[in-house]
């Protein structure tokens, strides 16, 4: 099989996946859910302990209106709801509804609350992946030094840490599409979504690299593009039953795991996806063509 | 050089037997932590969960706006918000909520702590304002300014404060070993120190903490490189509290609690079940998944995964004693997931190849070892690269960001040690 052979192809996919999730971003954004922009938070007074029954029944009116809700909690005769905004006026409405559901009770506060993630959170977040993508560099680069010439450590860690970049953008693309023509939202959840497929992503590629490592060393850089491709397929099986793997658990997750963490799930799933095929037709291939530019300069040069 | 599988494997099973001791609940009279509590270990082994599995803490802080502009309120808020997060984080709290809210024209901050139910604690360290000031002794005793307790009239306060700090920690006296505050000045701090020490040789330069006066010592010569201690008189506990609270910084504006209430589990069992079921299922897939592609080999990777699910599951146990405790949220499961997905992943890596060098004709006993060896490269780079990436995520990142990358940082090391140590030994063992 020459997968190297077919590399523009494989660009061009990638290209032709990502492409609609960038318009997609640029015009219409990312559906952020409560956590990141706040709302409003109800704090509901009974006159004895709530019972599970009752904060199932609020929590069914508010899937009945359509309300997006954040978070349910009680304490004693007390429950707290954080939800979407609300005006004053839909406060009322809901506040008789709920009263004919689940009993008597007296509303003792009605707030307007700021994002439980703020800003603050994701830059730090962000801050910490720019230094991660910058360490991981240094470190192929150290860890592939002695590839032999002409191939050159560096390229390897690059063309990681752009297959890591290719994953998170499918990722945020397709969630941003999902965003706004099926109301996803990006809440919590997503965030560590997308720390899971960077972490595999980068852990999937090395271990594609390593097999490229291990055969320039043994049998030189003379044709770098039949080494790599022959890496590729050597690791071809193991890429595969590690895919196989994590897919089929996430896919019973998907199947048992319940509503609340189905939207996550899907977002693994894309992402390890994604990963999978980023290291053996995006990041093998990248080196290819990086090798192809140096020697065409030599040669003019 | 060939290591005697069999002292390994006896550290195998003690390491088992340790773990699954520290996972066993109480059954009836018979507590298998009792263990534990002969050790001095006080408190009880619990695995620390989120807010929504667990409950916790609630408090409702009002802030003081009455010396605050109106259009200032709302910036003052977000920044009182960002020291309070920032507290909590210190104080070793994970994923909490906090967030800002409005009520008519009251501003308040909401803090949400799971797990916590020590309130007085939490109380005194975000409850106050953490205000740090050094005051210098009046030119001319004539001039009349604000001073911040009786003791202190003929005091003007210096331009030095708690902002000019870069890093706070807490050390013991050499000489009483008491506990004392280590204050470390940022370059411009340093530059007003030394100017504030210069200036008073000989003189005292009190130290005032939300205007009350923690103490008053003489300066005997210039402080030029900006290190500071404050000996008030401490208990670890006080000294730890002000350190955190330097660190984050002080609030601005005061702020006082309006309620605080302890938060019931609101995630019911049965959805605690779901995803328990689900993981269940999932860990079986993998199970028949291996054991189909690998045979034999695969059932002994199965039981060195289940090992390996038990470690981890003690350790997160074990760290509920530690200030690192683990609190098993959503996000932290998600790390736990991918550190189970590369604990396989080296199994499948170890094995293909073994299975490559039984193609080349080599010898079973030769196939092991050089699937080992030759697989080690790879699974060294991938695990310290997500590691790498686990670290500088925790040092960087708050809440679930935090949580989800001390999990796989765990899971990552404890995989590395399952499939070297565990599977080895146990293949060594079978194709003896």
């Amino acid at each position: 099989m020459n997968i190297i052979g077919k590399k523009y192809w494989y660009f061009i996919i990638s290209t032709i996946i990502i492409i609609p999730g960038l318009i997609s971003l640029y015009f219409y954004g990312l559906n952020l859910s409560i956590e990141f922009r706040g709302g409003s938070r109800l704090t509901l007074s009974f006159e004895k302990t709530v019972t599970d029954k009752q904060i199932q029944g609020i929590h069914d009116i508010f899937n009945e209106k359509k309300i997006k809700v954040a978070t349910i909690e009680r304490s004693q005769q007390d429950v707290f709801i954080r939800t979407r905004p609300i005006t004053q006026e839909e406060d009322q409405f809901l506040i008789e509804d709920l009263k004919i559901r689940v009993g008597n009770f007296k509303q003792s506060q009605y707030e307007t609350v700021g994002p439980t993630i703020g800003g603050e959170t994701l830059l730090n977040a962000l801050k910490g992946l720019v230094i991660a993508s910058v360490l991981i560099v240094l470190y192929i680069t150290f860890s592939f030094r002695k590839v032999p010439k002409p191939a050159s450590s560096f390229r390897f860690g690059i063309a990681a840490v752009v297959a890591l970049v290719h994953d998170v953008l499918v990722l945020i693309g397709l969630f941003s599409i999902l965003g706004h023509f099926f109301g996803v939202e990006i809440d919590s959840l997503f965030v560590t979504a997308v720390l899971t497929v960077i972490g595999f992503s980068v852990h999937d590629t090395i271990v594609v690299f390593d097999r490229i490592r291990e055969n320039l060393k043994k049998i030189g850089g003379a044709d770098f593009e039949q080494t790599v491709n022959d890496s590729i397929l050597q690791t071809l099986d193991r890429s595969f039953n590690t895919s196989l793997t994590v897919i089929l658990v996430l896919f019973a997750l998907l199947l048992f795991g319940g509503e609340t963490i189905r939207w996550f799930v899907v977002a693994l799933l894309v992402g390890i996806i994604s990963g999978t095929y980023s290291s053996i037709f995006n990041a093998a291939p990248i080196l290819v063509v990086w090798q192809d530019l140096v020697n065409r300069r030599r040669k003019t040069s | 050089m060939r290591k005697n599988p069999r002292y390994l494997l006896w550290l195998i099973i003690g390491l088992s037997i340790l773990a699954v001791f520290v996972n066993l609940p109480k059954i009836g009279n018979f507590n298998p932590n009792v263990v534990f509590e002969k050790l001095n270990i006080a408190k009880e082994l619990t695995f620390r969960k989120g807010l929504d599995l667990e409950g916790g803490t609630s408090l409702v802080l009002q802030a003081d706006m009455s010396n605050i502009s109106k259009a200032q309120k709302p910036s003052a808020l977000d920044s009182a918000k960002v020291v309070i997060e920032k507290r909590v984080n210190l104080f070793g709290v994970s994923e909490p909520i906090v967030q800002t809210s409005v009520v008519n024209s009251d501003y308040r901050i909401i803090v949400e702590l799971p797990g916590l139910t020590d309130t007085e604690k939490v109380r005194s360290l975000i409850g106050t304002t953490a205000q740090l000031t050094f005051w210098e002794q009046e030119a001319s005793a004539s001039a009349k300014t604000a001073s911040p307790s009786a003791d202190q009239i003929g005091f003007k306060q210096t331009n030095l404060t708690g902002a000019d700090i870069k890093q706070t920690s807490v050390s013991f006296d050499s000489n009483t070993g008491k506990p004392q505050v280590q204050l470390q000045f940022t370059s411009e701090g340093t530059k007003k120190f030394a100017d504030v020490t210069k200036r008073n040789i000989g003189k005292p330069v009190a130290i005032v903490l939300d205007n009350q006066l923690i103490e008053q010592p003489t300066v005997q010569q210039a402080i030029l490189t900006g290190d500071a201690v404050i000996t008030g008189n401490f208990t670890v506990e006080t000294a730890n509290q002000l350190s955190t609270q330097l660190n984050a910084g002080a609030l601005p504006v005061p702020l006082k609690i309006l309620s605080s209430s302890v938060i019931a589990p609101t995630l019911g069992t049965a959805s605690l079940e779901k995803s328990l079921f689900a993981g269940i299922i999932g860990f079986i897939i993998i199970v028949i998944f291996m054991c189909v592609l690998y045979r034999r080999l695969g059932v002994i990777a199965s039981f060195a995964l289940i090992l390996y699910t038990l470690f981890n599951l003690a350790i997160f146990k074990l760290s509920s004693l530690t200030p690192y405790g683990i609190t098993l949220t959503l996000s932290g499961i998600a790390g736990f997931i991918l550190s189970i997905g590369m604990a396989v992943d080296a199994n499948i890596l170890i094995f293909e190849r073994m299975k490559e060098e039984l193609r080349a004709g080599k010898s079973t006993e030769t196939a092991i070892e050089l699937g080992f060896s030759r697989a080690w490269s790879s699974i060294r780079d991938s695990n310290i690269s997500t590691l790498i990436t686990s670290f500088v995520l925790y040092s960087f990142g708050t809440g679930i960001v935090r949580g989800f990358a001390l999990v796989l940082a765990i899971g990552v090391l404890v995989s590395m040690f399952s499939a070297i140590v565990v599977t080895r030994t146990f293949l060594r063992l079978v194709y003896k």
